[in-house]
């Protein structure tokens, strides 16, 4: 770990001026990404903004009709909410297949946006790492990458084609695939006041720049989530599948919720963890089933083009394959036609 | 016998609920100082530059310890050489430039605080000059050779001589497999990080006396390792381990934090700590990848006619790791035409390590799946296939077994889990998303009993002390001696302290291999009868004593009393007797070895049966493992509870290995890259059902005078086949490599 | 050679006076912020009970009570936890001479081997009580989950918490 001063931030704007002030800087609240990091000098903050007194620990109702979740309720709150679990059960449901109870009390809503990769030459120093080091070069390419990106990890060059990836990690949040299909809205506050940026807009694709990860100015800072008043609360699944029953990241999760009047689909969102740089949406696949009935076939052909033009680096080629067989599961079960056991 | 058989909770409950329990990073001294240690980011090559000065400018950091700057150590390999050293050159910590394995220790900064030795320990800058390395097993196979064999070749024999026609036979054969199995490497992981506490002191002469609270599966081992590397007189040492975190193996070798923690507290002439990252628990032994082939044949009616077991496994390219991998099949099946072989494949990593039955659990994992492809040839029921090929004789050896009721397991197994309704078909059960499947395999492992001392002396207070240098690695130790002490003795198992872990204790050798509780359980009961004999000669003396004519055979100890059997009146409390003795304890050491003539003739060996259910979530691979059964022969039970407990721990070690564990090498940098346990998977409550266990009557007075046979390996063994069986019949799919994640049965 | 980490000259970061209340007692120490909660409670202040097992937030020996909640001390600064209700193992029982419920459960059920990942597994039970969130044996495997215990005790640390869970609602 190096070294860094420390300080309290007692409120939002002071905070954030201190940290336009020293972009070295950064906020710690839960502290279970960051310290982690730290103590593997993959981060090395000069300072450490303590922002945990910052009034932004409530969840309130917005006049849209939704719930607003200040940035430091930490996830275990969020999820044994009871507004929560009655109108955004999908969300609890999300947040409570991740990491474990002890981290759930620590880390905040604000906080797992902010996670970065779990990618293993991220977390080495021993290794290349455009996201660590840019420039350095991909070790996951070429390397151990079975629990990397499957999907977004190509950009197209100047001629037009696809270029080999700069990075295929993933991010690891399950938290932010219920929010990507939630549509949820993230309240941002800087040097030139507040915005709010869509959570699609929120995390990015590695591109040339994948040593960036959202796209959060520098001296920004998340003081909410909205949550529009779509809930989705009667037909929902989260499903995650990975190496061990718990405790464990996703090898690949879906977010699965749909809105069903006689049998027919009239909303749908699906997002995917563990597959992509962020969580993964695709407007046009949820769009092919609208105005259908909720079958197994039209669950495939939402699945087949989410996964379109999914690319594998070897070990991670499963995914492809798992992916679409869990969207099928995952909206199945949302639409209450199989069991969830 | 009064404790012995009963499940008496640990004696040391108390102190590891309570958190009084100290392990060695908990002992705190004055000024003690803390080492944090650099590890190597390349595979192999050369150290051309160390830049410690930004380190060294720091307030606080007191040190960087070097290749270039190390003292002056013992010149020959002979030194280096511990308890658990195969064959050939031991790792030299800071020895030159050389880098032979990535994660190797090249650094050691030791400051005044963790936190500043750890900043230091990132600031110190490396130049390496990098040479080709080979980390992958499977591309080096046409490199493998014959193991050296040395000293550990006598736990670990070779295998034996083809016997018989193997080709033929396998050709007449009319049920016939033949398979490679891949398992991953593998690493301990347990929960304790690796650390020394050295205390620095000095003697009279101004000499280094250190006390070392190690971690470590045998204080002997440390002593004898740090005595000889750093040249200090024994009675300038002691080495403490009251209680280690979780051993499995990791701790049979002296690992690098001690030798890192003690070379600083003599140059520094002050206390350290060195304690190891998660990260860097991945940097020393493991469980070797390996490659193995399997090809059985049978005839008609099941009899095994033909056996083909060969085992690659990975080592260094400083020592030959090896384990007994194939052995096995020769040892529990008859067939006549049998071929075994085992070579080794050095490659640039570090040295493999004893890891929970390592090379049986191995071994046996692909074996017993070839057994249950066997019975699918045959179109014959696992269990009925294991049971024609049953034989009482070691085959290897042509000998029978001390005692072998691996039929009594097979019998109370199968029926506790319900094995006569198992349909023979794979596919045939099914609910919901997931299909339902059972397997069954064996589990054998060594019943070795080694020589160990102990010490006992009952105080003139009543109460009955007993010490032997063995380790508590969460077997239960304290507990068993505890009891086998009591009953010796007559007396409650409150009025016995036993106590181990301290070089000032009497030698017993690196708690592994299953061989403690008969190896140390023998000691102590020797060392108790040696007290025993010592009481009678007081109870001899005195006035009017009925004992004058009294034998050793005559008399015995109950309720806090000496008496004789044949007149239990006659009885004199052991409180009065030891008053008798001048106003001293009555004090007695001794040794026991294994009575080797009395073993010649026998095989020695526990057994175990084990069952598992599976259910498999076909379309998306994922596995849970819903109850198991283990039934296991193991001779006398000494304390049902523990002894449960290490089976059970064996068992999701077992499935573990089945489904989870792999230590995932990146063959473009030779390096271990899953290395946290976030990544490094091992089971976790929520992968763990019902799980049931099995001990069946075992009698046997050829292991040891106890009848014990040692159960921290048995329990595993036959694991993982199980669940790759019952995998098969849920699914029909046969995975053949481990771990079998969810990518293998999409 | 490595490239510096850090532009920066190497300096050490200013002690602090940090107040933590642990076990219901007050204690004043000087930290750099960089000092863990859990390295606070076992370098500075000899409370070993709580353990370190990786230093990550990955394995659960680590865990505390921060106002009741159960935490792992290693991802968190004692610097940030001034005024906060710590609770160790050490402070668990109702007296020195006694044991927690969930202590005696432990010892009776023999929910542990090497007893490395105890302290924290015993933490994290009552963590999990204090949440209320438990209806079922899979519930607690589920919640316990984040405490891993490498000697394979779990079946006996569900039997034992299950016992002190049905003895309270009973």
């Amino acid at each position: 770990m190096n070294s860094f001063t420390y300080t309290q931030a007692d409120a939002v704007d002071t905070a954030v001026d201190e940290r336009a002030s020293d972009l070295t800087a950064k906020f710690i609240a839960g502290g279970t990404n960051l310290i982690d990091l730290m103590k593997e000098n993959v981060e090395r903050p000069t300072r450490l903004i303590d922002i945990t007194r910052l009034p932004m620990a409530t969840i309130s109702e917005t006049l849209e009709g939704g719930l607003r979740l200040g940035a430091l309720v930490t996830n275990a709150d969020t999820a044994y909410d009871e507004r929560i679990i009655q109108r955004y059960p999908l969300l609890s449901q999300t947040i409570l297949a991740g990491a474990s109870p002890q981290l759930r009390n620590m880390a905040t809503d604000g906080g797992n946006l902010m996670q970065r990769t779990r990618c293993y030459y991220f977390y080495d120093l021993a290794t290349p790492c455009n996201k660590r080091e840019p420039g350095s070069g991909c070790s996951a390419l070429n390397g151990f990458n079975r629990i990397h990106a499957i999907l977004g990890t190509r950009t197209q060059g100047s001629d037009g084609q696809l270029a080999e990836p700069n990075c295929i990690a993933t991010h690891p949040s399950d938290m932010c695939v219920a929010l990507a299909a939630l549509e949820a809205v993230v309240r941002v506050t800087g040097k030139n006041g507040e915005r709010s940026i869509p959570f699609a807009e929120f995390h990015k694709l590695p591109g040339d720049t994948p040593h960036i990860d959202n796209t959060l100015e520098s001296d920004e800072i998340i003081t909410a989530i909205d949550l529009p008043a779509k809930g989705f609360p009667d037909n929902f699944m989260y499903l995650k599948l990975r190496d061990r029953a718990s405790y464990a990241f996703a090898l690949v999760s879906v977010a699965a919720a749909l809105e069903l009047e006689n049998g027919n689909i009239t909303d749908a969102r699906i997002a995917l963890g563990g597959v992509a740089h962020k969580p993964w949406r695709k407007p046009e696949a949820e769009a092919l089933l609208v105005g259908k009935p909720a079958t197994k076939e039209n669950f495939q052909a939402a699945a087949e083009a989410l996964l379109a033009g999914a690319q594998g680096y070897g070990h991670n080629t499963f995914k492809i394959e798992l992916a679409k067989r869990a969207i099928v599961r995952a909206l199945g079960q949302a639409a209450k036609l199989e069991p969830t056991a | 016998m009064t404790a012995i058989g009963k499940p008496i909770s640990r004696v040391d409950g108390n102190e590891k609920v309570t958190g009084k329990a100290k392990y060695a990073a908990e002992f705190n001294v004055p000024d003690l100082t803390y080492g944090y240690v650099v590890s190597s980011a390349i595979a192999k090559g050369k150290i051309t530059n160390i830049d410690a000065s930004d380190a060294l400018s720091l307030d606080g950091v007191l040190k960087v310890f070097t290749y270039k700057n190390r003292p002056k150590l013992a010149w020959f390999d002979i030194s280096y050489k511990d308890q658990d050293a195969p064959p050939g050159s031991p790792f030299r910590p800071l020895q030159d430039e050389t880098i032979k394995y990535s994660g190797q220790p090249i650094a050691l900064v030791v400051a005044e605080t963790f936190e500043v030795a750890r900043y230091a320990a990132s600031l110190v800058r490396i130049e390496y000059k990098e040479d080709t390395h080979e980390t992958d097993l499977e591309a080096n196979l046409h490199r493998a050779r014959e193991p050296k064999s040395g000293i550990a070749s006598l736990l670990k024999p070779p295998p034996p001589k083809p016997r018989g026609d193997f080709e033929t036979a396998y050709q007449d054969a009319s049920a016939k497999t033949n398979g490679r199995y891949v398992h991953a490497a593998e690493h301990h992981n347990p929960m304790e990080l690796f650390a020394s506490t050295v205390v620095y002191e000095t003697d009279s002469k101004k000499k280094p006396k250190l006390t070392i609270y190690d971690k470590t599966q045998g204080v002997t081992n440390s002593i004898l390792y740090v005595s000889q590397v750093f040249n200090i007189p024994f009675k300038n040492l002691r080495v403490v381990s009251p209680y280690m975190g979780g051993g499995f193996g990791a701790g049979l070798r002296p690992q690098y934090q001690l030798f890192m923690a003690t070379m600083a507290a003599l140059e520094l002439k002050r206390s350290v700590r060195v304690t190891l990252t998660r990260q860097q628990m991945f940097t020393f032994g493991h469980r070797p990848a390996t490659v193995q082939n399997v090809a059985l044949g049978a005839l008609p009616d099941g009899t095994m006619n033909a056996l083909y077991h060969d085992a690659y496994g990975e080592t260094s390219q400083f020592e030959d790791y090896t384990e007994v991998v194939v052995n096995w099949g020769g040892m529990l099946y008859p067939p006549e035409n049998v071929t075994m072989d085992y070579k080794l494949v050095p490659l640039d990593v570090y040295s493999p390590l004893d890891m929970r039955a390592p090379g049986g659990v191995t071994g046996m994992a692909a074996l017993e799946v070839a057994m249950d492809e066997l019975a699918y040839e045959l179109g014959m029921d696992p269990l009925e296939l294991r049971l024609k090929n049953y034989s009482d004789l070691d085959n290897n050896e042509k000998r029978p077994y001390s005692s072998k009721e691996l039929r009594e397991c097979f019998r109370q197994g199968a029926e506790r889990f319900g094995w006569s309704k198992r349909s023979f078909e794979p596919r045939s059960m099914k609910k919901d998303h997931n299909l339902i499947g059972w397997g069954m395999a064996t589990g054998i492992w060594d019943s070795n009993m080694l020589g160990a001392r102990a010490e006992a002396a009952l105080l003139v207070n009543g109460k009955l002390w007993v010490s032997s240098a063995t380790a508590e690695i969460g077997t239960g130790t304290y507990t068993i001696m505890t009891q086998i002490a009591a009953d010796t003795l007559g007396m409650p198992i409150e009025d016995v302290l036993f106590k181990l872990g301290d070089t000032d204790f009497p030698i017993a050798p690196i708690s592994g291999g299953s061989w403690t509780a008969a190896t140390v359980g023998s000691a102590v009961q020797a060392v108790c009868e040696e007290v025993g004999k010592s009481l009678l000669k007081l109870a001899k003396k005195m006035p009017g004593s009925p004992f004058k004519s009294a034998k050793w055979e005559d008399i015995e100890f109950v309720d806090k009393h000496l008496r004789l059997k044949k007149d239990p009146s006659a009885a004199v409390s052991l409180m009065t007797l030891v008053n008798l003795n001048g106003g001293k304890a009555v004090r007695e050491t001794s040794g026991v070895f294994a009575d080797v003539m009395k073993q010649k003739n026998f095989t020695r060996s526990a057994h175990a049966a084990a069952f598992v259910e599976v259910m498999v979530d076909e379309e998306l691979g994922t596995v849970k493992v819903t109850r198991a059964v283990s039934a296991i022969a193991g001779g006398r039970i000494l304390n049902p509870k523990t002894a449960r407990s290490q089976i059970l721990g064996g068992m999701v070690w077992g499935i573990s290995k089945a489904l989870h564990e792999e230590s995932a090498l990146d063959h473009t940098f030779g390096r271990f890259m899953n290395h946290s346990l976030a990544e490094y998977h091992v089971s976790v409550n929520a992968d763990i059902h019902d799980l049931d266990v099995i001990f069946v009557e075992e009698h046997d007075d050829v292991v040891n005078k106890l009848g014990v046979k040692g159960l921290g390996e048995i329990g595993i063994v036959g694991m993982p086949a199980a669940v790759a069986n019952a995998i098969f019949h849920a699914t029909g799919k046969r995975v053949r490599d481990l771990p079998i994640t969810l990518d293998k049965l999409l | 050679m490595s490239p510096p980490l850090d532009k920066r000259a190497p300096s050490l970061p200013p002690l602090h006076t940090v107040t933590l209340t642990v076990n219901g007692k007050e204690t004043q120490l000087k930290l750099s912020p960089w000092t863990s909660l859990l390295d606070a409670l076992r370098e500075y202040m000899d409370l070993t009970g709580t353990k370190k097992g990786c230093d990550h937030g990955q394995c659960g020996a680590c865990t505390v009570l921060l106002d009741g909640k159960r935490i792992n001390s290693c991802m968190t600064l004692a610097i940030m936890q001034e005024g906060k209700q710590i609770t160790t193992i050490e402070g668990l029982a109702p007296t020195p001479d006694e044991l927690h419920p969930l202590q005696q459960a432990f010892i009776d059920h023999d929910a542990f081997q090497c007893g490395y990942c105890t302290p924290g597994q015993i933490c994290s039970a009552v963590g999990m009580m204090n949440e209320g969130r438990v209806k079922t044996t899979a519930d607690i495997r589920e919640l316990m989950s984040g405490n891993i215990c490498r000697c394979g005790a779990y079946t006996n640390i569900v039997d034992a918490i299950e016992e002190v869970i049905n003895k309270q609602t009973a």
